[in-house]
């Protein structure tokens, strides 16, 4: 059987921004696929820990029974499996691979943490007020970072949701989440009007259907795990 | 900036990121115009092509600046593909590539410099991750040649400068690469024989000396 027909599984939850993306990736590309629902309180599954013996962490893709592990790893997976099956994720030309691949990085180094760290109220205050600047100033880059890549088309990826957009996009439930928590805009359109715009129009593309949680999904799950 | 043809780095002689690209172009036998940085003065090109980091490497191409080392050694295998490709070109063994060079680059760095950087409880715990972490990398190893099989690949690239860092962790660290992990240690010889790595890697005598002035700039003693 060809790569592109053998079975699809994704271990995760559905508050993990990185599951988020494989999710986005498969939609993407049209695959079906069985989502195993990885309970975040409790211990792990079996089958977690066997298929990624080295952090045991979610998203674990199953494809024809393998595993690939770590997100970003396992978007750039889907989009060479399915090449022929949708748009491609990844732009072709190697120096806005780069471009996307750096930013992705830069995205899981500087900002995605930040802003799941400070929805969740961890760190002290000195820690919260470094994060916050930290995520403005992150923001402040993508907002510049957008306006050059895109060419005044609609996304990182162009015409259509590509890899940074993914990247960036699955972060989105845990913005506005943090928003809501803090009492704060982030996605401040007279700050970050590319963003901005930019978001609502990621949050709409049908890919990203019923993939990033509510905000009132996230501060609940907040709250729950405030209380384990 | 953009225009001027040909290829820059932008590197430091100790870093091991640095190296981890010339050892990629040495490979694809890419000329390239080697500029070093003086980190406590960085050159105006440095904060030109990478003002997010203001870090090496950066490979400038025709004027277009690349950064952070993974990802110019992928732009690198690209651009240049040649005979030999450092990704196998199966999707699933190139995404198992990807994961390790991801390990790689999320550990060993860290680790390892944390290993001279602290001491009493921490220095022990920290030593205790190090070993881990080598171990973890020896059991991927396995008996293959290379982590890429029988071809010289983008996580021996990632790994290999590290290589010089061996004798670091023994002094400070009381930790034998030789002992925790053979296979790795017998791999790490191994790729000292392919040219590339041959003329990159610092002798393990400087990498320990540049180390002690590190030390002595951050206080540690």
């Amino acid at each position: 059987m060809a790569a592109a027909g053998k079975e699809v599984k994704l271990i995760g939850s559905r508050p993990s921004p990185y599951v988020a993306r494989v999710r986005i990736a498969l939609h993407l590309k049209g695959v079906e696929y069985e989502f195993l629902h990885e309970e975040v309180f409790g211990n792990k599954s079996e089958l977690l820990l066997r298929s990624n013996p080295v952090y045991k962490k979610i998203p674990v893709l199953i494809h024809g029974g393998q595993p690939i592990c770590e997100s970003l790893v396992i978007v750039q997976y889907i989009d060479e499996v399915w090449a022929a099956s949708g748009p491609a994720i990844l732009p072709a030309d190697p120096l806005d691979r780069a471009v996307a691949r750096f930013w992705a990085a830069y995205i899981d180094d500087k900002l995605g943490p930040n802003c799941v760290a400070l929805a969740l109220r961890l760190g002290d205050e000195a820690s919260r007020a470094e994060s916050k600047e930290q995520l403005f100033a992150g923001l402040q880059l993508l907002d510049e970072a957008l306006g050059k890549i895109s060419n005044g088309k609609s996304f990182f990826g162009g015409d259509a949701v590509g890899f940074l957009d993914i990247a960036f996009g699955s972060y989105l439930g845990w913005l506005k989440a943090l928003e809501k928590v803090e009492g704060i805009k982030l996605l401040d359109e007279s700050r970050f009007p590319r963003l901005a715009k930019w978001a609502e129009r990621f949050c709409s593309a049908k890919a990203a259907t019923d993939v990033i949680p509510e905000p009132d999904e996230l501060v609940e799950f907040v709250k729950l795990l405030a209380h384990r | 900036m953009a225009g001027e043809k040909g290829v820059k780095l932008l590197d430091f002689w100790a870093s091991p990121f640095g190296q981890r690209v010339r050892i990629a172009l040495a490979e694809k036998g890419v000329e390239y115009d080697y500029h070093e940085e003086e980190l406590a003065a960085k050159s105006e090109l440095l904060l030109k092509s990478n003002p997010v980091y203001k870090k090496i490497p950066v490979l400038i191409h025709d004027g277009r600046p690349v950064c952070e080392s993974l990802i110019i050694i992928q732009y690198i295998d690209e651009v240049w593909p040649g005979k030999n490709t450092f990704v196998p070109s199966d999707p699933y063994s190139r995404a198992q590539a990807r994961f390790w060079a991801d390990y790689i680059e999320k550990k060993v760095y860290v680790t390892g410099s944390k290993l001279w950087k602290l001491k009493g409880e921490e220095q022990e715990e920290c030593k205790k991750e190090l070993v881990e972490i080598i171990k973890t990398l020896e059991r991927e190893l396995g008996s293959k040649k290379y982590f890429g099989g029988e071809s010289f690949g983008l996580v021996d690239i990632t790994l290999v400068p590290f290589a010089s860092w061996f004798y670091v962790y023994e002094a400070f660290g009381g930790i034998s690469v030789e002992r925790e992990a053979p296979k790795l240690a017998a791999w790490a010889k191994g790729c000292k024989e392919r040219e590339s790595v041959a003329k990159t890697l610092p002798d393990p005598e400087k990498v320990y000396e540049h180390v002690i002035s590190l030390r002595k700039r951050y206080g540690v003693e």
